[in-house]
């Protein structure tokens, strides 16, 4: 017997987890010398209150849609992806490749195979640290760790020896072409009648991000793989007794989600930066942890927190640019959400399973 | 290379091996007693602020340290009711303590001395000055001998000795009492040590403040000694090099130390020399930056050498009934 509807799991717990981070985030803002309240207003003009503030919230949002993504498929197989900064950072360089060395004819094609290639190369960053996990035991949480650094390093050296245009000094690629740039939703919206702000990043990566979640979805819940993806984080053992091979789980399971995590890089590599730059990720990988957490490895709660996340983001920028409170607040409010929905999850989960059955014993 | 840039690169491989050998003691402790800990990073920057912070406003550097200490235990705690308590996910745990000291380290260092997230820069009184050994100065000149004790063991702060001797300590107590004895049997089998009539919860807790104590050490010695006071990140991924030093040494300290070493003197020749060229062949910078990771992987891997980390470790212990 369930100790708790479904409910309570889905949307109760990470209400009060959120409601918990948001407090004692309120507390920090307090003891800063500034007001909460005021600061939450400015948020929200700040990333809700005009499609310039929208255009950087679904900006952000998309990244952190692709990023979460890659989390919580890796989560259904019981396997915790913490290397997606270092799986972003290959796919940016894989879209910046295929963006630099091939003439393409129009922005559709270009996108198509941008993603491919992204997808390709976060894979490729992914299935090493799964194929020391699933051959040769190595923990996939420091492997991950590792390539992240490694994958750094790798960046560096690619942009600053080969990618970087001669009489440059500044460690980047040269621009893509024109012809390649990706339709902003102030292109998109403007043939609908729609005025959107011309300035603002988001672009029609949003929806390749919203066809991720759904393909997602998809996968895990209405596909054979998605079902032994999710035998197999349930119980190791059993997935084995019923014919599943824990190496090729492993392995498609995180090449899965390091594509995932790669095709961010058609959102800030080619329709923002159009250009590689060094940390072109700027933290967007692990900022998926928290997504992927909040929206409890379901692509639908990834979406909503992805959004939740880009609203914090572009909010937090807002209150740099206003008032003394530093940016870094929000990576405060990322490691709250993380703490309470992630490490504390017991802190919540038990006393509210404690009122459910006292509930349900009166009612009997 | 002539002798003396090699003893100059040898010295700035101690100095640079300091906080990884720190930190890396750190998480020894914890993970021997089955707490896995990524949150190694954030400890050492929380450390680095307060121990700085106070420093710069006493003006006196040991108050600075009980500071750093103070914070970092004040982490670990959390650690603790995460991963022991509330038997939650000790890597999640870890990953939100690294975060949380990212921020809060930025912020508050901006509230208190609006300097753009950093604190002012320490003078002599706020810092770990050079010990000097007797007899230094005049025995700088005599050849080989001369340089080695003057320079390369001579002339560290009080703290890189300390972490050196951490390292015999931490072998007498995990390998010659008896709480060493539980500590590392509470890493493979709690359950044995419970039937024992041992405390789990107690012993894993004081692992967890032991990571603390060593991480606030680690990081203080990072803001006011290696450097004169904190800037933003500053720890620079050195809690994750002590954490691949730890795989690479197999969990054991002599070994740490001999890993740590290595790391700091990649460090140190990627820091004097940039890209190194070898006969017609150049290795990068980068190649340096990135071999602790490659090595560790490797290592992990099992190509040379099995790397076999603590059975328990990363598993909450739940009491049978």
């Amino acid at each position: 017997m369930e100790k708790m509807p479904k409910w309570a799991d889905v949307v109760l717990i990470p209400l009060i987890s959120l409601l918990l981070a948001a407090g004692l985030s309120a507390l920090v803002i307090l003891a800063i010398g500034e007001d909460p309240a005021a600061a939450v207003k400015l948020m929200v003009d700040g990333a809700l209150g005009s499609s310039y503030g929208w255009g950087y919230t679904l900006y952000y949002a998309t990244n952190f849609m692709f990023t979460g993504l890659a989390v919580a498929v890796a989560a259904h197989a019981g396997l915790f992806n913490i290397g997606g900064e270092g799986q972003a950072m290959l796919g940016g360089l894989g879209v910046a490749l295929i963006c630099l060395f091939i003439p393409w004819p129009h922005w559709t094609l270009a996108l198509l195979f941008a993603t491919l290639g992204a997808g390709l190369f976060g894979a490729a960053w992914a299935a090493i640290p799964a194929y020391l996990q699933a051959k040769r035991g190595s923990h996939i949480v420091i492997t991950t760790i590792m390539f992240n650094f490694i994958a750094a390093a790798v960046l560096n050296y690619v942009l600053v020896n080969v990618l970087k245009p001669p009489s440059s000094m500044d460690p980047a690629s040269a621009r893509f072409s024109d012809t390649i740039h990706l339709p902003t939703l102030h292109e998109l919206l403007t043939p609908l009648g729609i005025a959107f702000s011309k300035s603002a990043p988001a672009n029609v990566s949003l929806l390749v991000a919203i066809a991720a979640c759904l393909a997602v979805w998809l996968l895990i819940w209405r596909t054979p793989l998605g079902f032994e993806i999710r035998a197999f984080g349930k119980s190791e053992a059993g997935a084995r007794y019923a014919g599943i091979s824990p190496v090729k789980i492993t392995i498609i399971t995180m090449m899965i989600s390091g594509a995932l995590a790669g095709m961010m890089a058609i959102n800030n590599v080619m329709g923002e930066a159009e250009r590689l730059v060094l940390n072109a990720t700027e933290g967007a990988g692990f900022i998926g942890i928290a997504v992927a957490l909040m929206g409890r490895n379901h692509p639908f709660g990834v979406f909503l927190a992805a959004i939740l996340f880009g609203f914090l983001y572009q909010g937090g920028a807002e209150l740099a640019l206003w008032t003394n409170i530093p940016r870094e607040l929000i990576v405060v409010i990322q490691a709250l959400v993380i703490l309470f929905t992630g490490a504390l999850d017991n802190m919540v989960r038990i006393p509210l399973e404690r009122i459910f059955l006292a509930l349900r014993k009166e009612s009997n | 290379m002539d002798f003396i840039t090699l003893i100059q690169v040898l010295d700035s491989t101690v100095r640079l091996a300091t906080p990884l050998l720190l930190a890396c003691l750190a998480g020894l402790y914890s993970e021997r007693a089955g707490i896995f800990d990524i949150g190694l990073e954030g400890k050492m920057l929380m450390a680095a602020f307060f121990s700085a912070a106070v420093a710069a406003v006493t003006g006196n550097v040991w108050l600075g340290l009980l500071a750093g200490i103070a914070a970092s235990m004040l982490l670990s705690a959390l650690h603790g009711l995460a991963s022991i308590t509330f038997r939650g996910n000790q890597l999640i745990s870890g990953v939100a303590i690294n975060f949380l000291a990212a921020g809060l380290t930025v912020l508050i260092a901006q509230d208190w001395f609006k300097q753009g997230g950093r604190t002012p820069s320490l003078l002599t009184e706020g810092r770990f000055g050079p010990l000097t050994f007797p007899f230094a100065d005049s025995l700088r000149d005599v050849p080989i001998f001369g340089p080695i004790y003057s320079e390369l063991l001579s002339g560290h702060s009080i703290l890189v000795y300390l972490a050196f001797l951490a390292v015999p300590a931490t072998w007498w107590i995990l390998y010659r009492t008896r709480f060493g004895l539980r500590l590392r049997a509470v890493g493979e089998n709690p359950a044995a040590v419970d039937t024992a009539g041992v405390s789990v919860i107690g012993l894993r807790f004081a692992a967890v403040a032991i990571c603390g104590l060593l991480c606030g050490i680690a990081g203080a010695y990072l803001a006011t000694a290696l450097q004169a006071g904190f800037v933003k990140d500053m720890t620079a991924g050195r809690g994750f090099i002590a954490l691949a030093a730890l795989i690479f040494a197999k969990w054991r300290p002599w070994q740490a130390m001999g890993a740590c070493l290595l790391f700091g003197l990649l460090q140190a020749v990627a820091l004097r020399f940039q890209n190194i060229e070898l006969g017609s062949v150049t290795i990068p910078v980068q190649v340096m930056d990135a071999l602790p990771y490659i090595l560790t992987v490797v290592i992990l891997a099992g190509f040379v050498g099995k790397a076999i980390p603590p059975r328990s470790g990363g598993e909450p212990y739940v009491k049978e009934r």
